[in-house]
């Protein structure tokens, strides 16, 4: 349990610093803003508590609004996310995917479950996140397309991420 | 039984998401509406050090592009020497002189963290309270303006980027001195839009268009841009401008932030008008 609490704690810490330290600078265009650092919630395992995934949304966001010295934008966005994703995944589990303690991820679900999963899981955090940002629907279609544009960068970083990832484990064990 | 307790969890859960997502668009909206929250207050003392590593380590690889702006600048403050009866010392020294009255005051920052391609962009200076800085001072670098002070702690302070939805600077033209405000529209980070100029106002490419003496917070005349492209649709009173800015955000490392000695009494008296 301990170990457990530790592996994610520094998964944690890792995916936050990579998306601080490097994602965030990538300075390609005003319309590619990948945030990759809520893989971090859309990865825990089914098994765990609703109150934990809605708990570990709000800190997970709040640590991102810190460091982007917004307020409570992230935590916004990924608090709703971590909400949705706890419906989505009930209509979308097995018995099976519960009692074998299930990781949503391409290795365990294979890769069109998880890419469908990924997207709507990113599409709704961005879209949350972008229009607060405006705060307001002007400029609604440009918006619209950042929204469009970054939800594929991030979700190609995850994927990739995944692939990379859960190989190189299953290779191991 | 087991039903009801079932329902009641699950009710719990959304309750908990419930409260959690309302405080954080009271959050935002408070932002929105009052520049001055103080939300950024909390964590900028323990992020802001978290950057300041960051940004050492990232100083150090651009010594060389540094100090030669930087010998740049002073050459120019150099030739500029007779005219200049202030000192951009850090500890700024105060001219006594009848004639003259110091108005403002320049005090120099270094720029621990960034960004240019996010629709509301912040940055963070290493420059704070104890230094003299306080909310809506001005930030400039070499070339033009940058910002706007936006929340102080101790030893850091966060502005307001040029480059951000709730930024609004007023602005106008050198050569005839027609009005405008200067704004952001998402695109680009090397332009900016300006609007409001009337369209009797005739422009030129290359215009140069500088801070214009109706806020506190800038002195009038600082650089922003000029003119890169413009045009007038049928029936708008207003031309369409388009402004490349002189400030390169994605490499602004050394700033001044402005303070204005003046800027309690004009408020004050302004302020009497009010009542």
């Amino acid at each position: 349990m301990i170990l457990e609490v530790l592996s994610y704690l520094l998964r944690f810490i890792a995916i936050m610093l990579l998306q601080i330290l490097v994602i965030n600078n990538i300075e390609l265009s005003s319309y590619i803003n990948p945030y990759v650092y809520i893989a971090f919630i859309i990865t825990l395992p089914v098994t765990m508590k609703p109150w934990q995934i809605v708990f570990l949304s709000f800190l997970t966001g709040a640590t991102m609004d810190a460091f982007s010295s917004t307020p409570g934008l992230h935590i916004a966005a990924t608090n709703f996310m971590g909400y949705i994703r706890i419906h989505y995944l009930r209509v979308t589990t097995t018995k099976e995917d519960l009692e074998g303690r299930m990781v949503p991820s391409i290795s365990q679900k294979g890769i069109v479950w998880f890419t469908v999963y990924a997207f709507m899981m990113i599409f709704l955090h961005h879209l949350v996140l972008f229009f607060l940002e405006i705060y307001g629907f002007h400029e609604f279609f440009s918006t619209l397309m950042r929204v469009l544009v970054s939800t594929l960068v991030t979700l190609l970083l995850i994927i990739t991420g995944q692939l990379l990832f859960f190989r190189s484990k299953k290779s191991n064990g | 039984m087991r039903n009801l307790i079932f329902f009641i969890y699950k009710y719990y859960v959304f309750f908990m998401f419930f409260s959690l997502e309302v405080a954080a668009f009271v959050l935002i909206y408070r932002f929105n509406n009052y520049q001055k929250a103080n939300f950024v207050n909390y964590t900028t003392g323990v992020t802001s050090s978290f950057y300041t590593v960051v940004s050492n380590t990232h100083d150090y690889f651009n010594l060389r592009t540094v100090n030669d702006s930087l010998q740049i600048e002073n050459a120019r403050l150099r030739s500029e020497l007779l005219t200049s009866y202030y000192k951009n010392n850090f500890t700024p020294t105060q001219v006594n002189d009848t004639v003259y009255k110091q108005q403002y005051e320049y005090i120099p920052a270094q720029v621990v963290s960034n960004s240019v391609t996010k629709r509301n962009n912040y940055i963070t200076l290493n420059r704070g309270r104890l230094h003299g800085i306080e909310p809506e001072m001005g930030v400039i670098s070499e070339n033009g303006i940058v910002g706007i002070v936006m929340n102080v702690s101790s030893h850091y302070c966060t502005v307001l980027s040029l480059l951000n939805n709730n930024c609004k600077i007023s602005a106008k033209l050198q050569k005839n001195g027609a009005f405008g405000s200067l704004v952001w529209d998402g695109d680009d980070p090397k332009f900016a839009a300006l609007r409001d100029v009337n369209k009797h106002v005739p422009l030129m490419t290359n215009d140069l268009i500088i801070t214009s003496n109706f806020s506190t917070i800038f002195p009038e005349g600082i650089p922003i841009g000029k003119i890169y492209a413009h045009s007038l649709d049928a029936g708008d009173n207003f031309h369409t401008i388009k402004v490349e800015l002189f400030t390169d955000f994605s490499s602004v490392s050394t700033v001044y932030v402005i303070r204005n000695l003046l800027k309690q009494e004009q408020q004050n008296l302004e302020a009497t008008i009010k009542q």
